[in-house]
């Protein structure tokens, strides 16, 4: 399974295993440590990861991910509902699924480049919107929402075990998908999902697609076919959304259509780029602090902060809640906005390019000789 | 026996006759050079040869298959490869990474989803690099990311790309365009150790490049090829000279 | 017969509004060479402008209500109303008119700063980091709108005099059925008259016809000693006024919210791949069309035929277009074709 990999690599591979198992301890201080919003951050993360996949390597930008994040979901939520509570075929459903609409969207999108190809892939996603809002119901419920309900056939869950009076629950083989079992089976699968995204980025392929958003006319001029290889990438980040969109229903089985916006689609943009479009890390990075902090800042109101800071003397804490007051609760997104704006002026390569200069900066004052070898080894931690 | 057949072709932008009946033959092993005033058809002529440009008429023959109507990826894989006049490189990724790119296509063709190995793993792949790396001088630098490069170093790499793949058929587009006298009799110099065997066709303004490298020279004027021949006769033929000196100098 | 013209008329509104900002959209991004995600925000904006000039005309004090005798009552009277009378309520009701005075300098004002505080420093950046700095802009302004605003559409009627209809059935000799709001009728005489001045400016004077020549060949433009760059940024402040001045516009049409802005945005970008990219006369064009289509395609005789068309008829041409003819319709070759 290692084969191949460098001692960097594996102890990188280690590293976030032991990290990502170990994050309700890490979350602890900063008060993240409940099991919804750890599952939040392995499900993003896992989503994000795919789309670098796509955005990150080959450089094309999709603007419509979050439509196979929707697609994932919807396919999970009917899994649920007409063969078994069981998460594994559902997940197994909703990875394929999405692959297969990445397969036929990514088929017509990727036969342009630059903001055609953004233009022509937030088109697909809104339509996929504005048609599961509409004559699409019988299949996504509309506006409601596609939820479990107690006529729901369940074929194979039927044959074993008696109805009960309330909604089943998803479940892992008897184990209920709520709470921690729900989150260390995200965590699991994000585990993989970080490996298979390591495997990629040092193989040959990842290479390829490094290459393609480098200098496409090269690549085609070297002998290579480069459409199959973005199409690939675009099928696999694909997967991805539903992978993390399956798991969105696998701990709260309901899809709605809403997962499927643009809006939703500019999230996981948003969560790549402030992390390091490109880089290993980054995407899960970006993805676990915009996750945290809108889950902070978006609970927060007027109250509650004059509360924080009622040590302070009452004008310094008016001061206070009346400049911060506006970007917590509803104007989470209004912080957000700033601060992706912020990045992308001012440090494209996002937070892991940040850490690299600080690093490279740090290392320098050390001593002079062993630039060169800083150089390298910093390089290849950013990548 | 000619690796490149031409024969009779037209290319017209609009009302411009770009290339008029041009015919042409490469002999395998030789280096062919073009040569020709401003707006000759020199680049046109060699845009046909990769599948960038498809002729109006006329047959572009390569070992005998036509190359006319398949895509620049199949060309190359036929064994025709191409350096630019602005070196086409990838800027992001390190030399020794720039070199395996082209190692690879050799080896695993045009498509190939080869995404659990790591490139390290592919070992014979990293000697090939290497070894061209060697011969063109840049082995020093290999890990260097290639956008840091002088623009000679950035041509020498883009050749050493185009090398790795050993093509039957090698198209220089004014390999020493902008560049000093050094870094051109380096690139003379290089083009003479390197790839002996292959197949060259080389556009080129400087007459001192070509008359050092070439065996064989054909003229481009207005389109057409108006003389043929060793470099000696070239030399003194009078229409040659008409065609630079004359009318038609841009 | 009637149907028809109705819905002609019902899409060249709409098409209005996207031909409008698709062409603000086409001038930014044939002059200064970037994708300006922000673009929908301006319109929003001028679609507040309208909103604040009502609130800060409607201003009221607190009066006390003679009508009701039995106790004391009281209400809110606008002053200017309680200063003037009439004429005061008269200029509330033109709050709408009177905000295009407003937002005109207001808007050129937020295009100057917008170009030279961001989008200058975004010329020679990649397509991808333009539209992402503009996305993010974007979200900043539509959510320090909705701090401001609320996130619930707010009215903006247009003038009493002009509230009902035109009983256009009657000019062609359709029927009385055939009602048109004035309003519409307005607000397409406007756009009519702001894109024939837009193309007037850049073709007639030999200012805009400079700008043309940027948007063909900057460098050389620039090398015949024209501050091209002076030029550019002028311009921008004109798509922003001309994208704020169809929000003010389109107010009594639909009452603006927030997310507006960004609604007309994902639209009228596909407006501007279908008219091709760079192409002033095909944004236009295609704006009107794609307006024309999804009135017509919201028909019931067409949604029984093809369900859910109407939610999906734009987007289906932009897929339609991109793969046929990448260049748009009026698109010149070459320019953004792959």
């Amino acid at each position: 399974m290692f084969a191949g990999l460098t001692r960097n690599d594996k102890l990188l591979f280690i590293g976030f295993t032991i990290a990502a198992l170990a994050m309700p301890l890490l979350a602890w201080p900063v008060g993240a440590n409940y099991p919804d919003l750890l599952q939040k951050f392995a499900i993003y993360g896992i989503f994000a990861i795919g789309f670098n996949i796509l955005f990150g390597l080959t450089g094309y930008l999709s603007f419509g991910h979050a439509a196979f994040l929707g697609v994932g979901s919807y396919a999970a939520v009917w899994m649920f509902k007409g063969v078994t509570m069981n998460v594994i075929p559902a997940v197994i459903f909703g990875v394929m699924v999405s692959g297969m609409f990445a397969a036929l969207i990514g088929f017509i999108s990727l036969r342009r480049s630059g903001i055609y190809f953004s233009i022509l892939t937030l088109a697909f996603a809104q339509m996929s919107y504005n048609l599961a809002y509409s004559v699409l119901t019988p299949i996504t419920n509309g506006e409601t929402g596609l939820q479990l309900s107690q006529d729901d056939a369940r074929i194979i869950d039927r044959l074993f075990v008696e109805q009960g009076a309330g909604l089943p629950s998803t479940n892992l083989f008897g184990l209920e998908m709520s709470g921690y079992p729900g989150f260390y089976f995200c965590c699991v699968l994000l585990i993989i999902a970080f490996f298979i995204s390591l495997r990629i980025q040092r193989s040959p392929f990842g290479m390829m697609l490094r290459a393609i958003k480098t200098n496409q006319v090269r690549m085609n001029y070297t002998g290579f076919n480069t459409r199959p290889y973005a199409l690939t990438a675009f099928i696999i980040s694909g997967m991805y959304a539903g992978l993390a969109g399956s798991l969105l229903a696998v701990t709260d089985p309901l899809a709605g259509a809403e997962r499927m916006q643009w809006t939703a689609s500019g999230e996981v943009v948003l969560m790549t780029i402030l992390g390091g479009a490109g880089t290993l890390i980054g995407p899960i990075l970006g993805a676990g602090l915009i996750k945290y902090f809108e889950n902070i800042f978006s609970s927060y109101n007027d109250g509650l902060l004059s509360e924080s800071f009622s040590f302070l003397p009452d004008f310094l804490n008016d001061t206070l809640v009346f400049i911060i007051g506006p970007f917590v609760g509803e104007g989470w997104s209004l912080l957000l906005g700033i601060v992706f704006m912020a990045i992308v002026i001012f440090l494209p390569g996002g937070l892991m390019e940040g850490l690299t200069r600080i690093h490279g900066w740090y290392r320098r004052r050390g001593g002079g000789d062993t630039r060169a070898a800083d150089a390298a080894s910093s390089r290849q931690a950013a990548e | 026996m000619a690796i490149l057949e031409v024969n009779d072709v037209n290319k017209a932008f609009g009302g411009l006759k770009a290339l008029n009946a041009v015919n042409l033959s490469v002999e395998e092993g030789t280096v062919h050079a073009i040569i020709g005033p401003n707006g000759a058809g020199k680049s046109t002529l060699l845009n046909c040869f990769v599948g960038r440009l498809i002729p109006d008429t006329g047959s572009v023959m390569f070992n005998g298959k036509s190359l006319l109507g398949i895509k620049p990826h199949e060309i190359n894989q036929t064994g025709v490869a191409r350096v630019f006049q602005t070196p086409e490189i990838f800027t992001d990724l390190s030399i020794l990474e720039n070199v395996m790119i082209p190692a690879f296509a050799k080896l695993d063709g045009a498509f190939r989803i080869n995404a659990w190995k790591t490139v390290g793993s592919r070992g014979e792949v990293r000697d090939m690099a290497e070894k061209v790396l060697v011969e063109v001088g840049l082995h020093e630098k290999r890990d260097v990311i290639s956008s840091s490069l002088s623009r000679g170093d950035k041509r020498r790499l883009e050749m050493a790309m185009c090398l790795v793949q050993e093509p039957k058929l090698l198209l220089l587009d004014e390999p020493t365009a902008g560049m000093s006298r050094a870094d051109t009799n380096n690139t003379v110099d290089l083009l003479q150790r390197v790839g002996t065997h292959i197949t060259k066709i080389v556009i080129e303004h400087d007459m001192h490049v070509v008359f050092s490298l070439a065996d064989h020279i054909s003229v481009l004027a207005q389109g057409t090829v108006i003389a043929g021949g060793k470099p000696a006769d070239i030399k003194g033929n009078p229409k040659v000279q008409e065609a630079y000196l004359g009318g038609s100098h841009a | 017969m009637d149907v028809i013209l109705l819905q002609l008329l019902n899409g060249l509104d709409k098409g209005g509004a996207y031909a409008l900002i698709a062409l603000g959209l086409t001038i930014i991004f044939g002059t200064l060479g970037v994708v300006n995600f922000a673009h929908g925000a301006l319109f929003m904006l001028g679609a507040f402008c309208a909103v604040s000039v009502q609130a800060v005309l409607t201003i009221s004090k607190k009066v006390k209500d003679e009508s009701i005798t039995f106790f004391d009552a009281y209400k809110e009277v606008p002053y200017l109303e309680a200063w003037w009378g009439d004429t005061g309520a008269m200029i509330i009701d033109y709050a709408v008119p009177i905000s295009i005075l407003v937002a005109i300098p207001l808007m050129l004002l937020i295009g100057l700063g917008m170009e030279r505080g961001l989008i200058r420093y975004f010329y020679k950046r990649p397509h991808a980091e333009q539209i992402l700095v503009t996305f993010g802009l974007a979200i900043v302004v539509q959510e320090l709108i909705k701090a401001q605003f609320g996130a619930n559409p707010i009215p903006t009627p247009a003038p009493e005099v002009i509230a009902g209809s035109a009983s256009i059935g009657l000019w062609f000799g359709l029927g009385e059925a055939v009602v048109y709001p004035w309003w519409r009728l307005i607000y397409l005489a406007f756009a009519g008259v702001v894109i024939a001045s837009a193309f007037a400016f850049l073709n007639l004077t030999t200012y805009g016809m400079v700008v043309r020549a940027g948007m063909a060949d900057r460098e050389t433009v620039g090398l015949l000693g024209i501050n091209i760059q002076r030029r550019f940024t002028i311009v921008f402040g004109m798509a922003a006024v001309i994208a704020g001045m169809a929000g003010v516009m389109y107010t009594p049409i639909l009452p603006p919210d927030y997310h507006m802005g960004m609604d007309f945005l994902v639209l009228s970008f596909v407006v501007v791949v279908v008219g091709g990219m760079g192409s002033l006369s095909g944004a236009v064009l295609a704006g009107f069309m794609l307006g024309i289509l999804q009135s017509f395609a919201s028909m019931n005789e067409v949604k029984s035929i093809f369900p859910g068309i109407d939610q999906i008829i734009i987007y289906l041409i932009a897929v339609v277009i991109l793969l046929v003819r990448p260049r748009g319709l009026m698109g010149r070759k070459g320019v953004m074709e792959t």
